[in-house]
């Protein structure tokens, strides 16, 4: 029994060891792993330790990770990144952990597709979809937050995590929970699509719905982190895990070649993406790794939840809260979070933002289904409508490289197209019911 | 019965370690106020130098958010119960 025990830890130390040495080559040798210095408070600049924190003491304003680019610098190239496994571990010196990402080693490095039949219909040059509907493990970009989050947590010592969710980031914290070996709790609006509830609920996590929309949530999960001392990710651990975004944006920099495209558009719910593909981009400038910067960052929202595309229009920072009514649920956030941050954001990079309804967004995932065999969820629905219709206005010139950004699967939202799409012949295993169908066919075509 | 207030961490070194309060006042401003003749330092915690409540602040009257209802005019009752919760953002300062 014990040469058994001793055989499976050499067996299980090898395993671990060949993962490592093929997901992190450029990891042997490194001299320092973390490059957190701390954090600071986005409003008044005051420091904090690099501790389990979310808000200034004193302001209340953000607290965002303080890094040592001067350090990152010395260490990191783009030879280096090249050299490592194709996940978004690959930029981790540019991620608030301190040694080798324990939580989600496997998430990120989605496909940058070249949309030409897309394009063709949109009347573009240049068109690619940054797709993360096939994200693993959870088929969203909120895999990339959370391997981050909990990374950090399980450095922390907590044991247990939690998350206010619209769905995807519930999937994505209850599946990576269960691989870190962490109890997790989910919270969320009680009427979510059911993907997303079966799609948390399998992994026997704790799920918590709420009456209420998602604002309600995140107050109660904010009440709760308070209270219960959980690493609750998108709110305590907040500065940690949207970090992680970034990597959507590196990922797009490094698959176009070490370069930006001309716009970039990104599906709003809290507004936080936005804001850290902007950030992304500083980065790489800073570093070295590209030359410019002038890629203008586009926001969408759906029409009935439209709290940051209504300040945009409106030429004003102050977001004014909405009760959320879209099919949309992912990004059905009236009191968004980062909305303040996501206008300076557009304005800052010469953006613009759009929202669309319902009608529209559904014809987005059809469209973005029937040309690019790709079936989105509904912010994709949403980010694709917005993407034409901000092409349509000439706020995104035709001959100019556009990325349109894909954070969601469409396997999730079925509700949304259930009824849209056309309803399926049913007949006999007999050939003639089938030539019956084809001459009906050949008929309309004719 | 005056109005029961939960307070954030961040703020319950100015409350002694209490995570709650009882305040009285007609509407949210005079409840502020009130807050502030209590536990001295708080209101400037709380709102800005216009005296409005700061941007990352959220405040909820029986868990509604008061900017549905009357921002800082909103009406209050005996038997109230107030959430002041900070709003969760990210940031994206200039590296």
């Amino acid at each position: 029994m014990g040469k058994d025990k001793i055989g499976t830890q050499k067996a299980s130390s090898y395993l671990i060891l060949r993962k490592e040495a093929f997901l992190f080559p450029g990891s042997v040798g490194d001299e320092k792993m973390g490059f957190v210095k701390g954090l600071k408070c986005r409003e008044c600049g005051r420091l904090y330790p690099k501790e389990p924190l979310h808000v200034c003491s004193f302001c209340f304003g953000p607290l965002e990770v303080d890094y040592d680019y001067d350090g990152i610098k010395k260490v990191l190239t783009k030879t280096v990144i090249e050299s490592r496994g194709k996940t978004m571990w690959r930029y981790r010196e540019l991620l608030p952990v301190d040694g080798e990402p324990t939580v989600g080693a496997l998430v990120g490095f989605t496909p940058l597709i070249k949309a030409n039949n897309l394009a063709k219909v949109l009347g573009v040059e240049e068109l690619y979809i940054k797709n993360d509907s096939v994200n693993y493990p959870t088929f969203s970009f909120k895999d990339r937050v959370v391997s981050t989050a909990l990374t950090k947590a399980k450095e922390f010592g907590y044991r247990t995590v939690g998350c206010a969710t619209t769905g995807n980031l519930g999937n994505a914290v209850a599946a990576q929970a269960v691989q870190a070996g962490l109890e997790s709790y989910i919270i969320m609006p009680a009427d979510l699509e059911q993907g997303k509830i079966i799609g948390t609920l399998i992994y026997g996590t704790n799920v918590i719905k709420v009456k209420g929309n998602y604002d309600n949530v995140n107050k109660l999960c904010s009440e709760i982190a308070d209270k219960y001392g959980w690493a609750i990710v998108n709110v305590n651990l907040r500065p940690y895990y949207g970090e992680g975004s970034k990597t959507y944006g590196y990922e797009i920099m490094e698959q176009l070649g070490w370069k930006v495209p001309k716009h970039i558009v990104v599906p709003m719910a809290g507004g936080s993406l936005i804001t850290k593909i902007e950030k992304s981009i500083k980065e790489f400038v800073k570093l070295g790794f590209i030359d410019t910067a002038d890629t203008k960052l586009h926001g969408a929202q759906a029409s009935g939840s439209a709290p940051i595309t209504t300040a945009v229009k409106l030429d004003t920072d102050v977001i004014k809260p909405v009760k959320p009514k879209t099919i949309a649920q992912s990004i059905a956030i009236g009191n968004p979070a980062d909305g303040f941050y996501s206008v300076k954001t557009i304005g800052i990079t010469g953006g613009w933002a759009e929202d669309v309804v319902d009608d529209e967004l559904v014809e987005g995932i059809k469209l973005l289904a029937r040309t690019e065999g790709i079936f989105t969820e509904t912010a994709g629905g949403v980010t694709v409508a917005v993407t034409k219709k901000l092409i349509e206005q000439g706020k995104i010139p035709r001959d100019e490289s556009i990325v349109i950004s894909i954070t969601g699967n469409g396997l999730k939202t079925q509700e949304a197209v259930l009824n849209r799409l056309e309803i399926p012949k049913i007949i006999n295993p007999s050939l003639a019911e089938f030539d019956a169908i084809m001459e009906e066919r050949m008929a309309a075509i004719q | 019965m005056p109005i029961t207030v939960r307070i954030p961490t961040p703020l319950r070194t100015l409350t002694k370690g209490a995570d709650e309060v009882t305040v009285e006042g007609e509407n949210i401003k005079d409840l502020i106020d009130n807050l502030e003749a209590n536990y001295k330092g708080i209101k400037e915690r709380i709102c800005d130098s216009d005296g409005q409540i700061r941007r990352f602040i959220n405040f909820y009257l029986n868990d509604e958010d008061i900017r549905f209802m009357g921002d800082l005019n909103t009406p209050t009752k005996d038997g109230d119960h107030i959430s002041i919760v900070p709003a969760i953002a990210g940031g994206n300062y200039n590296i």
